[in-house]
């Protein structure tokens, strides 16, 4: 175990670290892309670029800027942005991780309920009218983008229905976790809109998963052993196809953790990592940008160790690969 | 009768629904088994065993299947029952054991919950005692260290060693039928001889086997009473003895044949049935065997019924002439023989 967590731990860093060069040298090693021109603002003299530069480091050589960069954003922790100067990357980055962590989780846990309930049944149920009835909900719910369907839920929340049905919805925008009734209140439908997308495929691939289970050999032992039908789905089919399932939530999850959520978090106005990459990248606010990318792809690189232990564990034919 | 069977079924008639019609794969089986007594099911692949024996069962769960006749098992009809109460006899009354071990556990759980599993579906039993019981039962069918084998993962263990997991837990319950579908198949040969012994050991304690298989040699090994199916019909049944020594029924000819014999001439070539087995849909109106028999007549047009020859427990189903039936045997088997690559080695 312990050298399981060494390895992955060193593999994180190796992955972090050939993150941070790709996109330190996509900014500073593209041609044509001035970071200093675009900091000091249109029509600025040369006087005004060399002294945006030196004040901003940019004329020093590249490897001393990145060793720079990386002192200032992970050691001394007070890499600054460049279009808000004063503003520093990691307490913006602290401060957006609780409202993404707020809405991914909430919504995780909905899709992965409604996942598994939705292609369980639809498994139970194939060959009868729901099944195909089940799946289409699923359809729908992968078809509707988050940008369209969190547009169109706040146009009827917040405009055409907010004086009758949805008087209770308050506007868009976070609160925090120390008022749990409002932090709900204020997240229910940014976390069903990020859900539904969620559920319908997960409903999908599971269903998929499940019908093949239930043709299986060790399912029918399993019914010559008189057990109920119920128990053979759940414990035999289900438990057997949440294997694939699991190592895929881990992924989508890591990666929603990491920013991934970008567009369910503009529609609501919530101020998560995903929305400050976004304004980050409209500015090309370099540090800022260092600091989510790298945010994420620790996220992603944990939510995949994490995948592996989980798998471990759910399937005994993997624990001793 | 002097004693009642124990499984009766009668005229068993099992379709599918294909794209290309109704397909009967078992077309009027009907056979008993008595309590206590091995009967032992041959025929080759496709002539519908395992199909009859999961129809017992009424595991044959697709949509398109039909199941029609009677399955009278200690005096209730099975197809008809309530599946809870069809449910309380599966595993506890009837046990089955499956042909591949590889696949037949769920991987997911240790070996000894899965047997647990059961005790406690069909018994008040705690966790604890349960585990304990399935404990006991693996160490009954032979595996070393059964206390901590029984935390071991179906994949931790040989094909060997899960078949005697399966027989364990179809034990476990104390079944007075066991249903076999070719347990020894995918086994060793030196395996497949310590699983009949269980299957044989088991029988001793009372439990009423069918042993389905392929393998006369099986079936000569352990069997009271055989039933050769051809077709998804039975094309003739009877005492072991009666079966192997006298039998009757030219495919039954055809399969003891093709068995080479320790000791016995050395053939170049052993005998084979000639042509395919029958396929399922394509059966003939009359004999299903017809094709492929060298003694076809025209009666064979006409379908045959299990009939007796006065030994009311050996019958078959053939319009041969009553007596006679091993020097017809001989004349088919000479005529056989005459195909010029099935010559005769010369034995030392």
């Amino acid at each position: 175990m312990l050298r399981f967590i060494v390895k992955r731990f060193a593999s994180a860093l190796l992955v972090m670290f050939a993150i941070s060069v790709l996109v330190f040298l996509i900014f500073f090693a593209t041609p044509g892309v001035d970071p200093a021109a675009r900091i000091a603002g249109r029509n600025a003299d040369p006087a005004t670029l060399a002294q945006v530069r030196h004040s901003f480091g940019l004329d020093r050589p590249m490897p001393v800027r990145y060793l720079l960069m990386m002192r200032h954003l992970l050691i001394n922790r007070d890499l600054e942005s460049f279009v808000n100067r004063g503003s520093r990357v990691i307490p913006q980055i602290v401060q957006a991780t609780p409202v993404t962590l707020s809405l991914v989780v909430g919504a995780a846990l909905i899709w992965m309920t409604a996942g598994i309930v939705m292609g369980t049944a639809a498994a139970a149920l194939r060959g009868k009218a729901a099944d195909p009835l089940i799946m289409l909900v699923g359809v729908v719910g992968v078809s509707l983008p988050a940008y369209w369907l969190g547009e169109v839920v706040n146009l009827i929340t917040q405009k055409q229905l907010h004086s009758s049905v949805f008087s209770w919805v308050p506007p868009p925008g976070y609160v925090g976790l120390d008022h749990p009734g409002q932090w709900a209140l204020h997240l229910l439908f940014p976390w069903l809109t990020l859900a539904l997308l969620y559920a319908g495929i997960y409903a999908r691939l599971l269903r998929g998963e499940v019908v093949t289970a239930l043709n299986e050999d060790y399912v029918r032992t399993a019914r010559a052993k008189g057990l109920s039908e119920r128990r053979i789905l759940i414990r035999h089919a289900l438990r057997c196809s949440l294997i694939p399932i699991v190592s895929l939530f881990g992924l989508d999850f890591g990666a929603l953790v990491g920013g991934a959520a970008l567009l369910t978090e503009v529609v609501f106005g919530l101020p998560g990592i995903g929305k400050l990459t976004f304004d980050a990248l409209q500015n090309l606010d370099l540090p800022v940008i260092m600091g989510t990318v790298l945010y994420a792809a620790f996220f992603v690189v944990l939510a995949n160790a994490l995948v592996d232990i989980l798998y471990a564990r759910l399937d005994p034919r993997a624990r001793h690969a | 009768m002097p004693d009642q069977p124990l499984l009766d079924v009668r005229d068993l008639r099992v379709s599918f629904r294909t794209r290309q019609g109704s397909v009967t794969v078992v077309d009027g089986l009907s056979f008993s088994v008595a309590p206590g007594e091995i009967l032992g099911v041959v025929g080759e692949s496709g002539s519908g065993k395992s199909v009859s024996m999961l129809a017992v069962l009424r595991l044959l769960t697709s949509p398109n299947v039909t199941v029609e006749g009677e399955v009278r098992f200690r005096g209730r009809n099975l197809l008809t029952l309530p599946d809870k109460e069809m449910r309380a006899v599966r595993g506890r009354e009837i046990a089955m054991v499956f042909q591949d071990p590889m696949t037949a556990l769920t991987p997911v759980y240790t070996v000894g919950w899965q047997i647990a599993e059961q005790i406690r579906a069909h018994e008040k039993v705690s966790r604890k005692e349960a585990h304990a019981r399935a404990v006991g039962l693996l160490s009954d069918v032979g595996i070393p260290d059964a206390a901590s084998r029984a935390n071991a993962y179906p994949h931790e263990f040989s094909g060997g060693m899960r078949q005697r997991a399966v027989i364990a837990m179809a034990l476990s319950c104390g079944p007075a039928l066991l249903i076999a579908d070719e347990p020894t198949t995918a086994l060793d040969v030196t395996v497949q001889a310590q699983i009949l012994d269980l299957m044989r050991e088991l029988n001793a304690q009372g439990s009423a086997v069918v042993l389905i298989t392929h393998d006369m040699g099986v079936i000569s090994q352990i069997a009271d009473r055989v039933l050769v199916m051809y077709g998804g019909r039975a094309a003739e049944e009877g005492p072991r003895r009666a079966v192997f020594h006298g039998p009757r029924h030219p495919y039954t000819w055809g399969l003891l044949d093709s068995v080479p014999r320790v000791g016995g001439p050395r053939l170049r070539r052993l005998p084979t049935i000639a042509g395919m087995p029958v396929a399922p849909g394509n059966l003939p109106d009359g004999c299903a065997f017809a094709p492929r028999c060298r003694l076809r007549h025209d009666r064979c047009e006409e379908r045959p019924a299990l009939r007796d020859f006065g030994d009311s427990a050996h019958r078959d189903a053939c319009w041969l002439p009553d007596d006679n039936r091993a020097s017809l045997r001989l004349t088919s088997r000479a005529a056989a023989t005459d195909v010029p690559d099935m010559e005769r080695e010369a034995t030392p």
